[in-house]
């Protein structure tokens, strides 16, 4: 059924949105700029000087001509180490290589040489996790000095920390996710065992360098004076080690080799889904940012969204007249048959039930699941707690985390408390979670929180015969308003990699339909559903 | 009228005749050599005959066999074409022999315009202008020289059994005689394997004017005269009809001329008979004189059937069926204007030099007559002439119809192998020739500009990288697609005998590009489903393996570097590689050779281009690996340099 838009395009509120979301979107696009400029001007020169390609352009020159490129933690440590390690230091995202859609990771040696810093480490990480789940062959552009040494208690230790790397790419080998690696500069220490560990790898003639110490640490070590290059330079590699399967010229050469490498994979993408013609929606998904409320308190109807998201605009909408602050029904998203679940308002117990029965649903059928989040979380009080709504809404979180169908989760609002797990956040392991410039992020709004914190210590000075103004009331709660507001903006969040990038609204459909059509790179399991609280 | 003929030949002029024929309800057949067995007019006619290998003397000159094959088949009659045996006497007499019609004049006739010194004496006979000159048989090299002298420098020496230019030399001064006729007589014996040469006064500033006439073996007509001054080194380019600046005088005064060349010999049949005018001061009904007669159809007939309206072929089939001339000499019509220029494949830049290959695409402009013999996907092979096409365009005025030529020859597309088609399109725009004031020797004064090849802008060379990238056609889904940044993505270009070139994409989505070109950044833009190049609509483009022809310009050209096609050196840095497999077409240096940076070493045949090898540093030579017209890989050695030390020791 076609969705007919209720929205005025032409109203001042339309504007006045429309304004309101250029001007969250401008700080994002500052922020992807000063990512993509990783190590800056001057160190961007010598990189080039050196003969070598900058990563970005390693990255365009692997993909095929025109490939989409949906990138990963884009705006990744912004705003960490003192603003040291734009995007992390590496590049991650898919794109398509000789046809098929691969992850591609390449270190930016013009920031810390490369190096890894914690946030390296989670990206490269999260890379890999994206490339196991979705069965994508991996390709890795290596030009790093290894751990970032000053932070080597945050890198090098723990279970998801740098060791965690070569552990995946032995797993994917394992179940024929191929593992590629392009060795275009320094490759030291631990970083070693990337292109070691890898099915196929190519190093770059005079540039690339394979070696578990560098000449430095030799001579430390063992007093031996060696160059890099008689080290572990391409020549030795490829002759007399083995590390490395190809010589290559220059990068572009290189990135040509690895090319040719992926067109032997002999791989096919697994029939999933039933895919339809794509059709462009009847409304313009343009119209999102003057649709979409300035201030996220004020209520709208999700399916305005919805209806500029999906194919033809059409969205055959499930059990609509129950539980209806959560949307559910069936749409394509350029072709590709999906279940929507959508907020729209608080979820009560019928709508939690209603969004369990649904994710069944879509779990029988083998539907991706997509989740558009704007969610303050789960009704709250004596006669909802009397009724069950932990109980209801376990249904939903257990649906949710249980399904085997690929979820793709958006954060086009609000995404607060338990709201979040049922409806698919970071921990119920979506295939993809991207953000809007508008969202917000955090257990529950700052002003709740802060009145939470002043209900607690009132209660307690009360007790204690103490008297609390006002006014000492209202300047104790403003640090935790101001500490929310800032922790749960989407480039703080998107830093932390909590999600995969914040993205421009009015792409949603692209990136919605690039994540569908990775995600179904795999094949889809039957769902096991966990015991629900019935 | 006959039911079944063959058609001797082969190529644009076979199929000429078979649509004709069709369209007469004449079945046809065809006659093919091995190398045409899928070829257009093999394709097109009723049946075929396969009747030898490739050489044409083992098929197309086989005349038993081609007489055979008409026996065989049940055809009535054998159409010559042009060419081959079209005016080979003993043919048509084999032809007749075997009681078959040889559609065409009679034996005696061809046989008495044959030789060119005998044709004169007759035609001066007959009352027809020669131009003064000796045709003697004596060939006593002084008293050729005492002749020529007589008839007053410039004078022209012309091999008797001479065509195509062979044999032929212009004499300025009486010094330079006894070198011109010995060289001219070297080149006829050995084309012709006859040395006899006749002598002429030369005419500066000729035109080459011809007349077509029709005969029914008795009686002729003319079709009016046809203007073929446009000539390279005696080879037809752009031919037109009526001629510029003919006026009714000379016009009648010529076609009589001609109609009684055409009576003197009993002429049945289409045939042409060539004048030279004197173009220097007008033309004038006493400025013109018998050159030759051609006894068959000519290649350039179409110009005539665009301005009367006939169809040429189809008077060939009904008078040799026995019919008299369909049309009395007042009754023919003349109508407008009409040019016909020669698509060949030919590379003009390296002096006109015949070509090869696959015609991987091939478009002919609309609103022209294109008379082929190809199809796109055949192949242009070496074994016969290059033609691919003559294209014919008629209009009201003469300035009209070169206008629909120019047309024509923009919008006509050839991929696969180089072409005269930007020589021909440089010829429609000429200054002179749009002014009518054309000679045989306009083409050799301007030539230089007339095949200069100009420069890709951006424009151009951002459709090639788009076509080359695959970019050009329906947008892949998510085409271009990043989230914030584009990515620029690089093709790597070579023109012939260029270095390779650097053009930068960067895709904004599946309808926009920023293109980085040598000459100058641009956008492309697809506005309602059609590439925009800047404000330059496409001009359209193919990729046929490694190759990109875009058709601008007549057609650019670009071979895409594989990034892949190089191998890692295992040389060191003296040793000069072959960055690419192909074959070493010239070496430019010999061991002990001093070379400085940047000088080339060698040129390297690959991708259909030339690659110069240079010197990445001062040195000297020490050895050379390869010889001219070794085939090497990538990455073999061709030359080595002497180490830094040895060459300063």
């Amino acid at each position: 059924m076609k969705l007919v838009s209720q929205v005025l395009t032409g109203s001042e509120e339309f504007r006045a949105n429309r304004a309101a979301h250029l001007e969250a979107l401008a700080e994002i696009e500052a922020a992807a700029a000063l990512a993509a400029a990783g190590g800056g001007e001057r160190a961007r020169k010598r990189h080039l000087d050196r003969g070598k390609m900058l990563p970005r352009d390693r990255v365009a020159g692997l993909l095929d001509p025109g490939s989409p490129f949906l990138e990963v933690g884009a705006t990744a440590a912004h705003g960490l180490y003192d603003g040291a390690a734009p995007a992390a230091g590496a590049i991650a995202g898919i794109g398509r290589v000789a046809g098929q859609e691969c992850m591609v990771l390449a270190n930016d040696a013009t920031v810390k040489g490369g190096t890894y810093y914690p946030m390296t480490v989670k990206k490269h990480l999260r890379a890999q996790e994206i490339a196991e789940e979705n069965h994508l062959p991996c390709i890795y552009l290596v030009d790093s000095g290894g751990a970032n040494l000053p932070n080597q208690d945050e890198v090098f230790p723990d279970r998801d920390h740098f060791g965690r790397i070569f552990y995946n790419q032995a797993r994917m080998s394992a179940k024929n996710i191929p593992q590629v690696a392009v060795v275009m500069g320094s490759c030291t220490a631990g970083g070693a065992y990337v292109p070691a560990m890898s099915d196929v790898t190519i190093i770059v003639k005079d540039q690339g360098t394979i070696f578990l110490a560098g000449p430095p640490l030799v001579k430390a070590a063992t007093g031996e004076v060696v160059t890099a290059e008689d080290l572990g330079g391409g020549d030795v590699h490829t002759r007399l080690s083995g590390v490395a399967d190809y010589l290559a010229e220059d990068d572009h050469h290189a990135l040509a080799l690895a090319r040719r490498a992926v067109e032997s994979f002999n791989r096919a993408k697994p029939a999933t889904v039933q895919w339809q013609t794509p059709e462009e929606p009847a409304y313009d998904p343009g119209e999102i940012l003057g649709v979409v409320p300035a201030d996220l308190r004020t209520p709208y109807d999700i399916r305005e969204v919805i209806a500029r998201l999906v194919d033809g605009s059409r969205f055959d909408e499930f059990k609509p007249r129950f539980g209806d602050t959560l949307v559910t029904g069936f749409a394509h998203v350029k072709g590709c048959p999906v279940g929507l679940v959508a907020n729209n308002g608080v979820l009560f117990s019928e709508a939690a039930q209603k969004g369990a029965h649904f994710v069944e649903l879509c779990s029988q059928r083998r539907i991706p699941l997509v989740f558009l989040q704007n969610i303050t979380g789960f009704m709250v009080g004596r006669r909802y707690e009397n009724e069950g709504i932990a109980r209801h809404g376990a249904k939903m979180v257990t649906a949710v985390a249980t399904t085997s169908v690929p979820k793709i989760t958006m954060l086009v609002g609000g995404s607060f408390g338990a709201g979040n797990y049922g409806m698919a956040g970071r921990a119920y392991g979506p295939r993809f979670l991207w953000t809007w410039p508008n969202s917000r992020i955090s257990v529950m709004g700052g002003a709740q929180a802060a009145g939470v914190l002043a209900t607690v210590k009132r209660a307690a000075m009360e007790k204690a015969g103490e008297n609390w103004s006002d006014a000492d009331e209202a300047a104790f709660k403003r640090p935790t308003v101001e500490m929310f507001e800032r922790q749960s903006h989407p480039l703080y969040a998107s830093a932390r990699l909590w999600d995969d990038g914040v993205i421009d609204p009015r792409k949603s459909r692209d990136v919605l339909a690039l994540s569908l059509s990775a995600a179904l790179c795999a094949p889809i399991e039957e769902t096991r559903f966990g015991v629900f609280r019935m | 009228m006959f039911e079944r003929i063959l058609i001797a030949n082969r190529g644009e002029i076979a199929c000429r005749v078979i649509d004709t024929a069709r369209a007469m309800g004449v079945d046809t057949v065809a006659v093919y050599s091995e190398a045409d067995r899928g070829a257009r007019h093999v394709a097109m006619a009723d049946r075929a005959v396969h009747i030898g290998g490739a050489a044409p003397s083992e098929s197309y000159l086989r005349g038993d066999a081609i007489v055979a094959a008409a026996l065989e088949t049940g055809a009535q009659a054998i159409h010559p074409g042009y060419g081959f045996l079209s005016e080979n006497p003993d043919f048509v007499e084999a032809v007749e022999a075997a009681g078959l019609v040889f559609i065409g004049p009679s034996a005696a006739a061809i046989r008495k315009m044959g030789l060119k010194d005998a044709a004169k004496a007759l035609m001066e006979e007959a009352g027809v202008p020669v131009v003064p000159g000796y045709h003697g048989a004596d060939q006593d090299p002084g008293l050729l020289q005492v002749e020529a002298a007589k008839i007053g420098y410039p004078v022209l020496i012309k091999a008797v059994a001479g065509g195509g230019g062979k044999g032929m030399r212009v004499v300025e001064v009486e010094a330079d005689f006894a070198e011109a006729l010995a060289s001219a007589r070297a080149e006829a014996r050995g084309a012709f394997g006859n040395d006899a040469v006749l002598i002429e006064k030369f005419v500066t500033r000729p035109r080459h004017i011809e007349v077509q006439v029709f005969g029914d073996g008795t009686s002729a007509v003319h079709l009016f005269e046809r203007d073929c001054s446009l000539q390279r080194r005696h080879q037809k380019v752009i031919e037109e009809a009526p001629a510029p600046g003919m006026t009714p005088e000379m016009r009648a005064a010529m076609g009589e001329a001609a109609v009684r060349a055409a009576e003197a010999i009993g002429y049945k049949g289409a045939g042409t008979v060539e004048f030279i005018v004197d173009g220097s001061g007008g033309l004038s009904p006493d400025g013109f004189f018998f050159m030759e007669m051609n006894t068959r159809l000519q290649v350039e007939h179409p110009v005539t059937e665009a301005v009367t309206g006939i169809d040429l072929v189809a008077w060939q089939l009904r008078v040799a069926a026995g019919e008299g001339l369909p049309l009395a000499q007042d009754a023919i019509p003349l109508e407008g204007h009409a040019f016909e220029a020669r698509l060949y494949a030919e590379d003009v830049p390296k002096g006109f030099l015949p070509a090869t290959g696959r015609l991987d695409h091939l478009v002919f402009g609309a609103g022209a007559r294109a008379d082929t013999g190809v199809r796109a996907g055949d192949a242009i092979s070496p074994h016969y002439d290059p033609m691919i096409a003559k294209l014919v365009t008629h209009g009201p005025t003469r300035d009209i119809a070169l206008a629909r030529l120019a047309q024509a020859l923009d919008e006509t597309q050839v991929a696969g192998t180089v072409t005269n088609l930007a020589f021909l399109g440089a010829l429609a725009r000429h200054g002179d020739f749009a002014a009518g004031k054309v000679d045989t020797g306009l083409i050799g004064r301007d030539l230089a500009a007339l095949v200069a090849a100009p420069a890709p802008g951006p424009a151009i060379w951002a459709e090639a990288a788009l076509c080359a990238a695959g970019l050009d056609g329906p947008a892949a889904a998510h085409q271009g697609f990043t989230l914030w940044q584009p990515l620029s993505q690089r093709v790597v270009l070579m023109r012939d005998g260029s270095d390779p070139v650097v053009v930068s994409l960067s895709p904004e989505g599946p309808d926009q590009v920023g293109v980085t070109t040598p000459e100058g950044d641009i956008r492309a833009e697809r506005r309602a489903g059609r590439w925009h190049f800047g404000e330059t609509p496409a001009a359209g483009a193919v990729r046929h393996g490694d190759r990109v022809t875009v058709f601008a310009g007549f057609g650019q050209s670009f071979a895409i570097v594989d990034p892949l096609a190089r191998a890692a050196s295992a040389h060191s840095a003296d040793v000069i590689d072959a960055p690419m497999p192909g074959r070493v077409a010239r070496v430019l240096v010999g061991p002990g050779d001093s070379v400085a940076a940047g000088d080339r070493l060698a040129v390297l045949e690959a991708m259909k281009m030339e690659h110069a090898l240079k010197a990445g540093r001062d040195g000297v030579v020490a050895e050379v690996l390869v010889a001219e017209g070794d085939q090497v890989e990538a990455g073999a050695a061709l030359l080595r340099l002497a180490p830094d030390e040895e060459a300063a020791a």
